[in-house]
C-alpha cells in the first residue's frame, strides 16, 4: 500500500513539474512584457524627472505624485490644485460613464433583438455587429470625423434640409468624443448582452406576463435581473478602454479636450515629464481597478443569487 | 357534443368559438388549429386530450394570451378576450417547465402575480402565506426555486398561478417532468386543488390515464381539431371516431352491417351473422356496412352452454395478476381480445390454441362514425 501511495505521490509531483514547465514560456512573457514594464513605471513615478524627458535615475521624488493633483505656483511657489489635470480626470471619468450609459441604451435593445431571432439568423446579427472590428480604429475615428465635422455629413444634411444655417460645432467638443466613443464600443457592449440574454429562459418572459406583468415590469423585474452579469461585464469592457482612450480623443476632441490617455502621452511625449506620465498612467490603472472589484463583487453576488 | 349527457345548466367560464390558428405563411404555412368551437364550464375539471401536435397546447396559449387566435373569438365569462394581452387576461397558466422565476424566493415567486396586480403588501403577505399552506409549502418560502425537488417545484407553480385568484387556471402537461409516483400523488392534490378553491380548470395532456381519472369532462384533440367532448364515460364507452376509440385505452374493432334502426340505437350483424345491439353517436344514422368497437372487458369467454356471438382461436393468453388477457383470431381472420378478471380458484383458463366463443353484452358495442 505504502509504495503504491508513493507512486502515485511521485507521479502527482511529475505531473506539477511538467505543468510548470510547459507553462513557463507563457508565464515568462507575462513577467516581462506586462509585469516587469508595470515596476518599471512604479519605479519611475517615484524619480526625479530628468532634463530631456527620462529620469534622474535613483534619485527619489514624490514630485511626480504631487503633480497628479497639485501645481506649483510660477511666482510664490506655493501648492495649488492642479486645475487643467482635474478637469481632465473628470472629464474620462464623465465621459466614460455616459459612453457606458448611452452604449447600455443602444446595446440593450439591439441584444434582445438578436437573442430573439431564429438561430440561424442570430449567427448573422451577431457577424455584423463584429465587422466593425474588422477596420483600425484610427480609420474609424477618422470615419467618424468625416461624419461630424462642420463640411461633413451630419451638417451638409442638416443645413440642406434648412434645419439650420451654419454648421454645429461638434468637431473638437466633449459630445464629438462620446460620439466616437459610443460607436466604437458599442459592440463591446452588444456582445456580452447577448451572450447572456441568449441564455434567457422566454418561458419565463411568458410567466411574466401571464402573472399580470406590463411589458416594462417585465424587463425591470425578469429580463434585467436575470441578464444583470451580462450588463456588468459589457459595462465593464465599456468603461475601462473609454477611461483610457488615446485615439478617439486625439482625433475627435482636438488638442484642448483631452482624456487621461492624452495627458500621459503628453507627459511622456512633449511635456517630458515621466515621473509624472507614470503617476497617472499609475492611477488611470487603481481606478480601472476599482471598477474590476465592483465587477467581481457583483457577479459574485448575482451568481450565489442563482444558487 | 355533450351527446349523451344533457347539458347541466350552468355559466360557461370559457367560449371558443370558431378559432382557428395559422402560424406562418405562405408556402410555410402550418394549420395548428382547424375551426374549433367549445364551451367550458365554471367549476369544471375539464381537460384536453391528445397526441403531441394535435393542437392542445396551442388552443391552451390561444386561451392564456401568448398566441393570438387567426379567427375566431373567446369568450371569458362572455367577454371576447381574444384580443387582450396575456397580462389583461384573469387567467393563470401552470407551465410544463414551472417556468419559476430564478431570482426569486419561493415567496416571491408566489406574491409576484399579486404584486404586479398592485395589491397591498399586507394582503400579498397574507394570500402568500394562505397558498403556501395550501400547497403544504410552509417551510421552503425562503428557498430559492433551484434548491426544492421537482416536485415542490410543481407545488410552488400551482400556488403562483392560483394567488392571484384567477377566473381559469390553465395547465399545461404540468404532471409530465415528475416520475410516476409523484405524479399520482399530484394527481390527486389538483382534483382536491380544484374542489377547495372552485377555479375552473383548463388541463393538457397525451396522458388518457390522466385525463380519465381527474377530468369532469374531456376534449379529445387530433391534428387540429376537436373530435368528441364528453365525460370520461362517454369518451371510453361511447367513442364516436376511430381515433378517440383507439387513443383512450384498449379496443376490438370489428365490421359489422346495420340491419335496422330505433331510437338512436341500431341492431347490427356481425361477420358471424349473428345480430347484437349496438350504441350509435349523437344524430347519426348509418347505413350498410360500419366498423363497430367492443371494449376487451366488456365481452366474455363463451362457457359450454352459451350461444357466443363470435367465434375464433385462442392464440394467446396473459396473464396480468388482476386479469387475464386472451387474444383471439376470429373465423373472418380479424383479432379480438377479451379481457376476464382474475379470481382465486376462479376455474379452468381456456388453453391456448383450442376454440373459443365469445359473448358480447347487451351494451357493449359502439358503432363509430368512420
Amino acid at each position: 500500500m505504502a509504495s503504491a501511495e508513493e507512486t502515485a505521490r511521485a507521479a502527482d509531483r511529475k505531473d506539477i513539474r511538467e505543468r510548470w514547465l510547459l507553462s513557463a514560456p507563457a508565464l515568462a512573457i507575462i513577467f516581462v512584457a506586462a509585469i516587469g514594464p508595470l515596476f518599471v513605471m512604479l519605479a519611475y513615478s517615484f524619480m526625479m524627472k530628468g532634463d530631456y524627458g527620462d529620469v534622474k535615475p535613483w534619485t527619489f521624488s514624490l514630485d511626480g505624485w504631487t503633480s497628479v493633483l497639485f501645481q506649483r505656483d510660477i511666482f510664490d511657489d506655493t501648492l495649488g490644485l492642479a486645475d487643467a489635470h482635474l478637469t481632465i480626470l473628470w472629464r474620462s471619468i464623465r465621459l466614460s460613464f455616459y459612453t457606458t450609459l448611452l452604449t447600455l441604451i443602444f446595446g440593450f435593445p439591439t441584444a434582445y433583438f438578436i437573442s430573439t431571432r431564429a438561430p440561424t439568423t442570430r449567427e448573422i446579427w451577431v457577424f455584423l455587429v463584429t465587422i466593425p472590428f474588422w477596420t483600425n480604429l484610427l480609420i474609424r475615428t477618422f470615419a467618424m470625423q468625416q461624419v461630424i465635422r462642420n463640411e461633413g455629413l451630419v451638417n451638409t444634411a442638416l443645413i440642406w434640409l434648412g434645419v439650420i444655417e451654419r454648421p454645429l460645432q461638434i468637431m473638437n467638443t466633449d459630445v464629438a468624443i462620446l460620439l466616437g466613443m459610443v460607436y466604437v464600443y458599442l459592440p463591446l457592449m452588444v456582445l456580452p448582452l447577448y451572450a447572456s440574454m441568449e441564455k434567457l429562459d422566454f418561458r419565463l418572459v411568458e410567466a411574466g406576463y401571464d402573472l399580470y406583468a406590463s411589458r416594462w415590469q417585465v424587463l425591470r423585474r425578469i429580463i434585467f435581473p436575470l441578464v444583470k452579469p451580462g450588463v456588468i461585464a459589457g459595462s465593464i469592457l465599456v468603461f475601462i478602454p473609454s477611461l483610457g482612450a488615446y485615439v478617439i480623443p486625439r482625433v475627435l476632441g482636438g488638442g484642448k479636450n483631452m482624456m487621461l490617455g492624452n495627458l500621459i502621452e503628453l507627459q511622456f511625449g512633449s511635456g517630458r515629464n515621466w515621473p509624472l506620465g507614470a503617476a497617472i498612467s499609475i492611477t488611470l490603472m487603481v481606478l480601472v481597478m476599482i471598477a474590476l472589484l465592483f465587477y467581481v463583487r457583483n457577479v459574485s453576488k448575482s451568481e450565489t443569487g442563482h444558487g | 357534443m355533450g351527446c349523451c349527457v344533457p347539458e347541466t345548466p350552468g355559466k360557461n367560464a370559457i367560449e371558443v368559438r370558431e378559432v382557428r390558428k395559422v402560424f406562418g405563411a405562405g408556402e410555410a404555412q402550418v394549420v395548428a388549429l382547424e375551426t374549433v368551437s367549445v364551451s367550458i364550464r365554471e367549476n369544471e375539471f375539464f381537460t384536453l386530450l391528445g397526441p403531441s401536435g394535435c393542437g392542445k397546447t396551442t388552443l391552451l396559449r390561444l386561451i392564456a394570451g401568448f398566441d393570438f387566435p387567426t379567427a375566431g373569438q373567446i369568450m371569458l365569462y362572455g367577454e371576447d378576450i381574444a384580443p387582450l394581452p396575456p397580462f389583461k387576461r384573469p387567467v393563470n397558466t401552470v407551465f410544463q417547465s414551472y417556468a419559476l422565476f430564478p431570482h426569486m424566493s419561493v415567496a416571491q415567486n408566489i406574491g409576484f402575480g399579486l404584486e404586479m396586480l398592485g395589491k397591498p403588501k399586507s394582503e400579498i403577505k397574507a394570500r402568500v402565506a394562505e397558498m403556501l399552506k395550501l400547497v403544504r409549502m410552509e417551510a421552503l418560502a425562503n428557498r430559492r426555486t433551484s434548491q426544492i425537488s421537482g416536485g415542490q417545484q410543481q407545488r410552488v407553480a400551482l400556488a403562483r398561478a392560483l394567488a392571484p385568484q384567477p377566473k381559469v387556471l390553465l395547465l399545461d402537461e404540468p404532471l409530465s417532468a415528475l416520475d410516476y409516483k409523484l405524479r399520482k400523488e399530484m394527481q390527486i392534490e389538483l382534483k382536491r386543488l380544484q374542489s377547495e378553491t372552485g377555479i375552473t380548470f383548463i388541463f393538457v395532456t397525451h396522458d388518457q390515464e390522466e385525463a380519465l381519472t381527474m377530468s369532469d369532462r374531456i376534449a379529445v384533440m387530433s391534428s387540429g381539431k376537436i373530435l368528441q367532448v364528453g365525460t370520461p364515460h362517454d369518451i371510453y364507452d361511447r367513442p364516436a371516431e376511430r381515433f378517440v376509440a383507439d387513443f383512450i385505452g384498449e379496443t376490438n374493432f370489428l365490421k359489422a352491417e346495420v340491419v335496422g334502426q330505433t331510437n338512436g340505437r341500431a341492431t347490427v350483424k356481425l361477420s358471424s351473422g349473428v345480430e347484437i345491439p349496438a350504441s350509435l353517436p349523437a344524430g347519426f344514422s348509418p347505413a350498410g356496412k360500419v366498423t363497430i368497437v367492443i371494449r376487451p372487458e366488456h365481452a366474455h369467454l363463451a362457457g359450454a352452454n352459451d350461444k357466443a356471438s363470435l367465434s375464433g382461436v385462442v392464440e394467446n393468453v396473459v396473464y396480468l395478476g388482476t386479469d387475464t388477457h386472451f387474444h383471439l383470431r376470429l373465423d373472418d381472420g380479424d383479432a379480438f381480445i377479451v379481457r376476464q378478471q382474475n379470481s382465486r380458484g376462479g376455474g379452468d383458463l381456456v388453453a391456448q390454441g383450442s376454440r373459443a366463443g365469445i359473448l358480447i353484452g347487451s351494451d357493449a358495442a359502439q358503432v363509430l362514425k368512420d
